[in-house]
């Protein structure tokens, strides 16, 4: 059932690439999707990475009870921990339960309206017509939203740490100087390109191949969402063994 | 004249459609009528190459549509207009942009022209002002009109339409079957409308098949129907009180 699942997957990204449309047409849908999953899910990372930050900055504090470590190492941790795990991958997770549905549903809901049929009839592929360009789309974006994410990250920190009296603002600005690797960067960006054609081909798989009514629709939502954030994490591990 | 020779479909361990034949002239609606879950929308996807039989042929004026030769496949795909069980507009389009789909994608003609093929179309189904509209907007008889406006975009030979009365007040029917039936003469298009509507059969059904559990059963014109002997389709057609008694 699974290995069925994953070799039809796999046969559903080779639509994607077969018999496409004229490279014009796509342009405009690109545009489309980066708006709607790129600039509509600014706010939602925005929040969540400055919490993070946050959050991230009073509870490393928190835990450094010894007087022997210097008060800047908890910015040092703020910055490695957000942009090298929490950024791209909290930022993947929260996109993935908010462009995975969203896919899923849209696409979900034009297979059981006729509107995929509607589309073969003309002679249109429409797999890679409704999902290539949100499979771009998001690869282009997801980069973009975690870098947002990383910078929102640490001043969420800032913010808190400061705020709080734990650290000081001078502290801060030193252990995020300190001792920076700057391969993390480029990491993070290679993990959000992956989770980012994961999220959006797992999604549109789901939601292409709804059958039914509103209940199957929503049922390939939530599958969309589970599958997307297991394939996420399981990912955000071999890419970790892998490059670092 | 589009022909179906042999048509055959299985889903699962489910048999569909058995054995299916037939001819449609151009000029002529010819209707599909049946039960529901008799396979009448599944007949409809073979002819237009969304669903594959499992063996029988679709000929278009002689070309075989089933064979695998994608050019042919495309230039038949452009000849025929589709109007679907739901209408199936685009949600995310206008009224006039989901009327221009099929021209921005399959021709060369200037914005200009298109817009203005397009609003021909919605004129000639009495929608000339609801280009702007969205779909969700307009009334499910408005989306028919709408889709029958996309179907006919291009000019088609063919046009099939799967329950283009469904769900819509019986006035508001007739009329829907007038329009096809007046742009079938008018240009000449082979039609094939799937029905279960007793008033469109009568009126429009100048070819009917009946098709009962997946096999064809009777074929015939709309004034030998009331005459047949076969009892599951009197079953079929006098399932209303009214007509049982019209009948006795
Ligand atoms: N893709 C499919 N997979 C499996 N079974 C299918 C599929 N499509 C249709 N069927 C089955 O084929 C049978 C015929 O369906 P079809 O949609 O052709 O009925 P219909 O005559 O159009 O009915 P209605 O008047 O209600 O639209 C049904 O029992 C349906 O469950
Ligand atoms: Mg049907």
């Amino acid at each position: 059932m699974l290995m069925s699942h994953i070799g039809k997957y796999f046969i559903f990204l080779g639509t994607l690439f077969t018999n496409r449309e004229k490279a014009g047409v796509y342009y405009r849908l690109v545009m489309d999707e980066c708006i709607s999953i790129g600039i509509r899910s600014i706010f939602i990372v925005s929040i969540v990475s400055t919490f993070i930050g946050a959050v991230t900055c009073v509870q490393t504090a928190y835990n450094l009870v010894s007087p022997l470590v210097p008060l800047y190492i908890i910015s040092v941790i703020v910055r490695d921990s957000t942009i090298l795990e929490l950024a791209p991958t909290i930022t993947s997770i929260v996109l993935a339960g908010k462009v995975g549905s969203n896919i899923a549903g849209q696409l979900g809901t034009m297979r059981i309206t006729e509107q995929i049929d509607a589309l073969e009839v003309i002679g249109i592929n429409s797999s890679s017509y409704l999902v290539l360009p949100k499979v771009i789309a998001a690869m282009l974006m997801f980069p973009l939203l975690v870098i947002l994410a990383g910078f929102l990250s640490i001043w969420g920190g800032y913010i808190a740490g400061t705020l709080a009296d734990i650290i000081t603002p001078q502290d801060y600005i030193f252990g995020l100087r300190s001792g920076f690797n700057t391969f993390s960067v480029p990491f993070a960006i290679i993990k959000s390109v992956v989770f980012a054609f994961l999220i959006a081909t797992i999604s549109a798989y789901q939601g292409y191949n709804a059958r039914g009514g509103a209940l199957e629709v929503g049922n390939a939502s939530t599958t969309a969402v589970t599958n997307s954030c297991i394939a996420v994490l399981a990912a955000d591990f071999l890419l970790a063994q892998l490059l670092l | 004249m589009l022909e179906i020779k042999n048509i055959s479909k299985t889903f699962g361990d489910r048999q569909v459609l058995y054995d299916i034949s037939g001819s449609f002239r151009p000029g002529q609606t010819s209707l599909i009528i049946g039960g529901s879950g008799t396979g009448k929308s599944v007949l409809l996807k073979c002819m237009i190459g969304l669903v594959k039989p499992d063996s029988g042929e679709v000929l278009y004026d002689g070309r075989n549509f089933l064979a695998d030769n994608e050019e042919e496949q495309k230039v038949i795909r452009r000849e025929m207009g589709v109007l679907f069980q739901g209408s199936a507009l685009f949600d995310s389009k206008t009224v006039l942009e989901n009327v221009r789909f099929p021209l921005d994608m399959l021709t060369d003609m200037s914005a200009g022209e298109k817009n203005e093929r397009a609003q021909v179309c919605l004129q000639r189904v009495g929608l000339e002002g609801a280009g702007d509209r969205m779909p969700s907007e307009i009334s499910g008889g408005m989306k028919k009109r709408v889709g029958i406006a996309r179907a006919i975009v291009l000019n088609p030979k063919y046009l099939f339409c799967d329950e283009p009365n469904s769900g819509l007040d019986p006035l508001t029917s007739i009329k829907i079957d007038q329009l096809i039936k007046e742009i079938t003469d008018e240009y000449q298009i082979t039609t094939i409308v799937i029905t279960h509507d007793m008033n469109s059969m009568l009126e429009i059904g100048e070819k009917i098949i009946f098709l009962y559990q997946g096999k064809k059963l009777w074929e015939g014109d709309s004034d030998s129907i009331v005459h047949s002997t076969i009892p599951e389709l009197n079953d079929f057609i006098y399932a209303n009180k009214l007509l049982r008694e019209m009948e006795k």
